[in-house]
């Protein structure tokens, strides 16, 4: 079944009208995964709307795609069938925000930047600082199961989405949660949409806590001869009274690609592990916090060449180099393949001295709390080169489940390797529940059927 | 008897009781259900507020009263891994040298079980800068009422695939029967600065907490009694609460010792511009003890004053604050009632205490009515049903305030996932087709056993 028919087409069109039905060929790239073009695309402009098309797509048997801004679209496994890519990107309105109640409600294809300058207005911010910030919706965000460094202090999307309104794939319009800052009414479906990739619904709109933006905060920078001092220093800190805004290991190749080299020059030295670690207090708390952070770099043998201060310009380009990581190496090589893996925090050495191993282009960023990126990519572009990416992912993922590789997936990659490799990884023991509940939501397997773990 | 009740005013007689030491053991009990279509309650120690323990349409109670062991201390990751039946207070007890806690903390933490907690997602006073359970749970080992063991999650960040423990945790006993918990453990603050502020009217109380995070301040605690409980916990406690105030707010900041500080100061700061009568900081940590006795004992201050009470546990946006607590005056005057007011604040949880008398019948009808009224209230300002206690069997009938008619179905299917049967925790979180209020009106100790299954 295609959206080609004219019957198919006129109903849609009925639902949203002509000016939001997307049919151009050229046009429709933009929707693509992994080369597989939709026949349309429709863009909704309120969740009813949401709700009759998908209703529409169920009866119809065509494949939906829910997507924003389309900058995540290569996370998964290409849909097995795409006839339909659902863009959400015209429901785009904050519904709701108490800044005294710290709280905010948004229509999932708001942009993160709008949502950004609306609580700045009154110094607050969600902690979601994610790759492709510039132009992500709030959905896409959520529903890719994107991270951010910040998540060492405020927690991830689980810890402060209070509620969802979404479509399952039967066309029902439902929601879990609410709108204030603790609740326990119902079953936190939220969580459970919170990195399902689309598969379960096409979230409508998302509850939010939202957090006073710190007055001041000042970003150190230490760096290591070794990964294994680097991983050291983060043990201290992680171990002492203090507390981290963001706490990252950066390898020397990973700032190397991603700040121009006579800027990493002045602002770093040259040495090979950079610990990048904020906080944020006034000037008594970040004075004590240095303080505290020199006894760590000179305790026992472990002395950085470095512990400074980074200028607030240089603060933010480093911000943007750990929180942006990903797509900064796609954007220079669209050939690599990024993996996520997740070690406990004292297993981050083992994690750091296997890129010792690795005969190829990589660089890696580290969250202090124990989550990896690890890019690797082809020096060429030639078959054999590709060849031998795919061979160190396979490697890599021959580890999974073994510390430190206690999850591997492979967020992002060519499409060639996705025919080869299982990205999600080896199927956590819950899998079979994870299939009940994709048939509950979703029981016409019409939302982004396949994209998902273990063909889901 | 005593598993007839648990902390709420509902009660039912449950067939038998069983206590498991081993995953094993919980497995073959729920192959047995199964067999018999008998129906399942978990059960921690019972502190429970919303029925959550107590076994509805009878059957069999599974007490993990013997699964009390630490299995696994890991400090250097800051991971525990414990059976259900752990008291919640005796796992941050077992790991204090090793200077960590585990951050949930409900007044009932020197009783309740971290199955429970899970089962509930309850909070507690430091939630408000730590997050409730949820936030601090990894992983679980679950037994599915088909007596299948199923593991959800893991120890490291991000388990791949859907969120099924976030989904689990606060499932009120109706998905699984809990086995084993992984949790998060929390470094211990350098610094605590708590504050005692005393208030002569309740306006510049609630005001003052509206204040505080409009400032951008989060306390690591923010708790609130109102005059009447004070003087009932003074009664009891002995906390030093001054008895002529209509309200205090125990707040609390903590940290790296300069943030605490600074924190504090600003915190005294707010409580001064409204109008504090006085900000007491407690001379040494027995002070600060027994200041958070008077906080955690005012339920147990106030039921030594009426022969039952009914404490609830609706939510507000904060700010909702001072014209919610005005309006549960009204209600408690409007049915002759005394109602006490001691809650997070923070978060805007209130737990407004209704005293009464079960033996009189039309009191017992008016509690219910003005239980009823204070929740309508919370739901008419954007707020929820239930904070930190659960639904149970006590809201149940509240959940359609809340959620449509497809929300809870959608609920319900997923529950089926776990429990097609409904022989988990039957009679549980979603409305009886019977109506509201037939379970309430009959006061104790009348018996209630329903017929089983």
């Amino acid at each position: 079944m295609s959206v080609s028919g004219a019957t198919a087409l006129s109903q849609l069109t009925e639902i949203v009208g002509e000016a939001n039905i997307v049919r151009d060929p050229r046009q429709l790239t933009r929707y693509d995964i992994d080369s597989k073009t939709p026949s349309a695309a429709v863009r909704p402009a309120a969740e009813a709307e949401v709700a009759e098309i998908v209703k529409f797509a169920g009866r119809e048997k065509l494949a939906c795609v829910v997507s924003g801004a389309q900058t995540k679209l290569g996370i998964g496994m290409p849909p097995r069938r795409y006839d339909l890519a659902l863009d959400l990107s015209r429901l785009d309105r904050i519904i709701a925000y108490d800044p005294e109640d710290l709280t905010l409600s948004a229509e999932a294809g708001t942009p993160l930047s709008k949502i950004a300058s609306v609580l700045a207005e009154h110094d607050q911010f969600i902690p979601l600082t994610v790759p492709f910030m510039a132009r992500a919706t709030i959905g896409g965000t959520i529903v890719s199961g994107v991270d951010s460094p910040l998540r060492h202090s405020y927690g991830t999307a689980r810890d402060f989405v209070l509620g969802m309104n979404f479509v399952t794939g039967d066309g029902i319009a439902a929601k879990s949660g609410g709108r204030v800052v603790k609740n326990v009414s119902g079953y936190d479906i939220h969580k459970m949409l919170i990195g399902s990739l689309g598969t379960l619904g096409a979230i409508t709109r998302i509850n939010f806590r939202t957090f006073p933006l710190p007055r001041q905060t000042r970003t150190f920078v230490a760096e290591f001869r070794g990964s294994r001092e680097a991983c050291e220093f983060r043990n201290a800190i992680v171990g002492s009274v203090l507390r981290p805004r963001t706490l990252e290991i950066v390898s020397e190749s990973a700032r190397g690609q991603l700040l121009p080299a006579e800027k990493a020059r002045a602002a770093f030295g040259d040495n090979r592990w950079s610990v990048y670690v904020a906080f944020a207090g006034d000037e008594d708390v970040l004075k004590r916090n240095y303080k505290e952070l020199e006894a760590a770099r000179h305790s026992e043998d472990r002395v950085s060449e470095w512990l400074r201060e980074l200028n607030p310009v240089d603060e933010q380009s480093v911000m943007s180099i750990v929180s942006e990581f990903p797509a900064a190496i796609l954007k220079r090589f669209p050939a690599a393949a990024i993996l996520k893996i997740s070690a406990l925090g004292a297993e981050l050495p083992d994690l750091a001295s296997y890129t010792a191993s690795i005969e190829m282009p990589w660089a890696v960023v580290m969250r202090g709390l124990g989550v990896a990126y690890l890019a690797l990519w082809p020096p060429d572009g030639s078959e054999g080169s590709l060849h031998v990416l795919k061979q160190h992912c396979r490697r890599i993922f021959a580890l999974a489940g073994k510390p430190p590789f206690r999850h591997v997936t492979l967020p992002w990659c060519p499409s060639a390797l996705k025919r080869d490799i299982d990205i999600w990884g080896p199927l956590p023991a819950s899998f079979e529940l994870m299939k009940k509940l994709k048939n509950v939501f979703d029981p016409g397997g019409i939302l982004s059927p396949g994209r998902f773990m273990g063909g889901i | 008897m005593l598993y007839e009740y648990d902390g709420s005013i509902e009660t039912a007689r449950p067939d038998c009781v069983v206590f498991p030491r081993e995953t094993h053991d919980v497995v073959e009990i729920a192959r047995l259900a199964a067999r018999h279509q008998v129906p399942i309650v978990g059960r921690g120690a019972g502190t429970g507020l919303s029925g959550g323990a107590i076994a509805r349409h009878g059957g069999i109670v599974v007490s993990f009263a013997r699964m009390n062991r630490i299995l696994a201390v890991d400090a250097e990751n800051q991971r525990a891994v414990v059976q259900p039946g752990v008291v919640n207070s005796d796992l941050s007890a077992a790991v204090e040298h090793l200077g960590v806690h585990f951050a949930p903390d409900p007044s009932s933490q020197k009783a309740c079980t971290i199955g429970g907690n899970v089962s509930e997602n309850s909070g507690g006073p430091h939630t408000l800068a730590y997050g409730v359970t949820t936030n601090h749970v990894l992983a679980l080992e679950i037994v599915l009422p088909s007596g299948e063991a199923v593991r959800l999650g893991s120890t490291a960040l991000d388990t791949p695939g859907y969120d099924v423990t976030g989904l689990f945790v606060g499932s009120e006993g109706t998905f699984g029967l809990v086995t084993e918990i992984t949790v998060k453990l929390t470094r211990n603050p350098e610094a605590v600065k708590t504050l005692l502020a005393i208030f002569d009217s309740v306006d510049d109380a609630t005001e003052t907490v509206a204040e505080i995070t409009a400032r951008g301040i989060t306390p690591a605690a923010c708790e609130m009694l109102d005059g009447w409980t004070i003087r009932a916990v003074e009664e009891y406690v002995h906390a030093g609460f001054p008895l002529d105030c209509s309200a205090i707010l125990l707040i609390e900041a903590d940290g790296l010792r300069e943030a605490a500080e600074a924190d504090a100061r600003g915190i005294a700061d707010v409580c001064s511009a409204h109008h504090a009568r006085n900000v007491r900081v407690p001379r040494d940590a027995r002070e600060r003890d027994l200041f958070w006795k008077g906080r955690k004992n005012a339920f147990g201050a106030a039921g030594r004053l009426s022969p039952s009470y009914y404490t609830q546990d609706g939510v507000i946006p904060r700010t909702k604050l001072p014209a919610t607590l005005r309006r549960i005056e009204e209600i408690g005057r409007k049915y002759n009632l005394r109602i006490g007011n001691v809650f997070h604040a923070g978060d805007g949880n209130l737990h407004p205490i209704i005293l009464f008398d079960e033996r009189n019948e039309q009191e017992f009808r008016d509690t219910i009515r003005a239980g009823d009224e204070i929740i309508e209230y919370c739901i008419s300002v954007g707020g929820s049903i239930t904070g930190e206690h659960g639904v149970g069997m006590e809201k149940d009938r509240l959940m359609s305030l809340l959620f449509s008619e497809s929300d809870l179905e959608l609920m319900r299917r997923v529950r089926g996932v776990f429990n097609p049967a409904d022989l988990l925790n039957p009679g549980k979180i979603f409305p009886t087709s019977k109506g509201c209020g037939e379970i309430y009106v009959r006061p104790r100790p009348a018996p209630t056993v329903a017929p089983s299954a």
